[in-house]
């Protein structure tokens, strides 16, 4: 496949957000005004740092040295063989120092905190490996940390919650609402609501109020350039369908964003269809939401009629959250990403197949992803390559599986 | 015919009357906030009419919303009770028509965006305004995001109050101040809603700024629990709001029949403190 230079590209979907933060017409900032000085501020010093060769090089060393990049591209040789079509390629984060990509952003954002003079973070975490890359992070510069979970994630991802206590961080639990990571992200902006002068938030995905979205993807982008690379360099062309799980998304976006201009790859996101298609038993905004608002920005998300969120569910807890990232609601509409969804069950299976296949002990989160690539590929030709983006490792979803088998 | 004749009143000029009234006689305005729906609906109107009784100027009446970001626990808990007693939007425009037909005090909803901009705007707004409402509180909307339902609003003559915070700069809070109708929310603390035990330093100074900048009554917000620190901010401000400590307040009462009158007798205090001011 002819790689497309981006520059001939009449409408650039890369072009966004625009200066309201709009993706299209999602994005945006529905925040209080007591934050509304705190993201001014953040955007300036964002602005100011990706300009500057310093912050540049401070990040591009840590992402060396501390997280261990560039991560690899891992052909799956097993895996391809029982799916019996494209070759399978795993984009290896899940061997990023704290086992996921989540570790790009906290670095990037924690260097943001610094320039700000803001000494204190707060972040919100799901399946705990945001948590645990937020710590590690201000371990490494010395910041205070303070990690919201929801109680429900406190008992199901519980080898996280004692890491992220190993690394000196404080995590409180969230005991309202559905005490998952929507009740984390509540509990965060209150925290920040009252100490925006001093406290940073570390949002963990390409969620939130403007300028979030952008920062996020844009430290996660990292995935998706050395994806570009190590095509180009392996195969001397771009893959030819890259496929991502999708919870917030900010794995997805890191891996999309850099390949949205060349329209030849299919981008595929996966959300979490959970038990079944009624309400309440999935978490899968693009696949069964509408335009709507939460946590500060507008896209699709699960609400009634009246506009109160609903219930989700899913197996994984990163992807256990009612709204997602407003580009990716802008690459729905735009056609540019296709989003799907894979139930409980069928990550479950992929989880063992990979594991027992390849050697890889995947993410509950990546292993939606997983099960929907084994599936294409199978349907796909020899010579043509998919590439997962493997977010993360499973370990942390070992006890909680083998308690849902009854195998305690 | 009086009341008729009020009904065709824009909210805007309703308010603008109340306003009048407390400084012909000379007091600070008192703005209660309740939940829509905690405990029912039935008492939510005996409770609108207890405060109006003891001489509150306006009321707040938050729409319970399911993910609050700006409220603090005691409001967050109101919210979800609310809600889990079948609180919804047809029902919350429904206590503000029953109100309506038996009492002038204006009613202003305190909505997240998120439940306007489901509905749609100007269907939020049209359902608001036939149902008697003065005015929005749109906690969660920033100026930049506001034009389209400022626009409305001003359509409508209904009041889109707006909120200066202690993090808001200068300039910034002169555009709020210009842009706002109804009146200005001044909010007293950087964080969520609650109940606090002291004035933030600074306070006093900020809203005799304030004051001068803006052309709309100033009501300050977000802390203020006792009626010694409502006559604090009265002498500087035309008002006051209070919120959590009357939800407090109303969750201490012993039932359902008692909740009115506790909160018409904690509503009475705040007006005797901003007597006179």
């Amino acid at each position: 496949m002819p790689r497309v230079h981006a520059e001939v590209v009449d409408h650039k979907l890369s072009a966004v957000p625009d200066s309201l933060g709009r993706f299209g017409r999602f994005g945006g900032r529905y925040v209080p005004e007591t934050l509304s000085a705190a993201l001014n501020q953040l955007e300036c010093a964002y602005d100011e740092a990706i300009v500057d060769p310093a912050f540049v090089s401070e990040l591009e060393g840590l992402f060396g040295a501390f997280v261990g990049r560039p991560t690899p591209l891992l052909f799956a040789k097993r895996l391809t063989e029982k799916a019996g079509g494209a070759q399978i390629y795993f984009k290896r984060e899940d061997l990023s120092h704290t086992g996921a990509h989540k570790i790009n952003n906290t670095l990037g954002q924690a260097l943001l905190a610094i320039r700000m003079g803001k000494k204190r973070i707060i972040a919100e975490t799901g399946a705990g490996q945001h948590g645990v890359a937020t710590a590690t992070a201000c371990a490494r510069f010395g910041l205070e940390c303070i990690v919201y979970m929801g109680a429900e994630d406190v008992r199901r991802q519980s080898p996280n919650v004692r890491t992220m206590k190993l690394m000196g961080a404080e995590v409180r639990p969230v005991e309202s609402g559905s005490r998952t990571l929507r009740d984390a992200i509540n509990e965060a902006m209150r925290d920040w609501m009252a100490t925006v002068e001093t406290t940073h938030y570390i949002i963990g995905s390409v969620v939130g109020p403007h300028p979030f979205p952008r920062i996020v993807r844009d430290f996660q982008s990292v995935i998706g350039r050395e994806t570009i690379d190590c095509c180009e360099s392996l195969f001397g062309r771009l893959p030819d369908t890259v496929v991502a799980c999708v919870g917030g998304g900010s794995n997805a976006a890191g891996m999309f964003y850099p390949f949205v201009d060349y329209p030849d790859v299919r981008l595929v996101g996966v959300e979490a269809g959970g038990r079944s298609s009624d309400e309440g038993d999935h978490a899968a905004p693009l696949t069964y939401g509408t335009p709507g608002i939460l946590h500060g920005s507008l896209s699709y998300v699960l609400q009634d009629l009246d506009g109160q969120t609903a219930d989700v569910h899913s197996v994984s807890a990163g992807l256990d959250y009612p709204g997602v990232g407003p580009e990716h609601s802008y690459w729905r509409d735009s056609g540019r990403v296709d989003y799907t969804s894979v139930t409980d069950a069928a990550a479950l299976d992929a989880f063992d197949m990979v594991a027992q296949q390849e050697g890889v002990l995947p993410a509950l989160e990546t292993s939606h992803a997983l099960a929907w690539a084994v599936e294409a590929a199978s349907e796909m030709s020899p010579e043509e390559i998919l590439v997962v983006c493997m977010s993360g490792r499973g370990d942390k979803d070992a006890a909680e599986i083998a308690r849902l088998r009854g195998q305690e | 015919m009086s009341s008729k004749d009020g009904k065709q009143q824009t909210g805007i000029k309703r308010l603008e009357n109340a306003f009048a009234l407390c400084k012909a006689e000379g007091r600070r305005a008192v703005s209660p906030f309740i939940t829509a729906g905690d405990p029912d609906c039935d008492t939510t109107v005996a409770i609108l009419k207890s405060i109006s009784a003891a001489g509150a100027t306006c009321c707040e009446l938050g729409v319970p919303y399911s993910d609050p970001i700006a409220d603090g626990a005691v409001i967050q808990s109101s919210y979800t009770r609310a809600l889990n007693a079948g609180m919804n939007l047809e029902k919350m425009f429904g206590i503000v028509s029953s109100f309506r037909e038996v009492c002038e005090m204006p009613l202003l909803a305190m909505a997240s965006y998120s439940l306007i901009f489901r509905t749609g705007i100007e269907e939020f707004v049209r359902r608001g305004e036939a149902s008697g409402l003065a005015g929005f509180v749109v906690p969660d909307l920033p100026l930049e995001e506001s034009d389209d339902l400022d626009r409305q609003c001003r359509k409508s003559g209904l009041a889109l109050v707006r909120l200066v915070t202690p993090t808001t700069p200068p300039e910034r809070a002169r555009e709020i101040a210009r842009r706002s109708t109804g009146f200005l929310y001044c909010v007293s603390v950087a964080g969520v809603t609650g109940e606090r035990t002291a004035l933030p330093d600074g306070l006093i100074d900020r809203i005799k700024w304030l004051r001068k900048e803006s052309d709309v009554p100033i009501l300050v917000g977000f802390g203020i629990s006792s009626a010694g620190q409502a006559r604090e901010v009265a002498a500087v401000a035309d008002g006051v709001i209070v919120g959590s400590a009357v939800v407090r307040c109303l969750e201490e009462a012993r039932d359902n029949e008692s909740i009115p009158n506790a909160a018409g007798s904690f509503v009475q205090e705040l007006v005797k403190a901003c007597e006179a001011c």
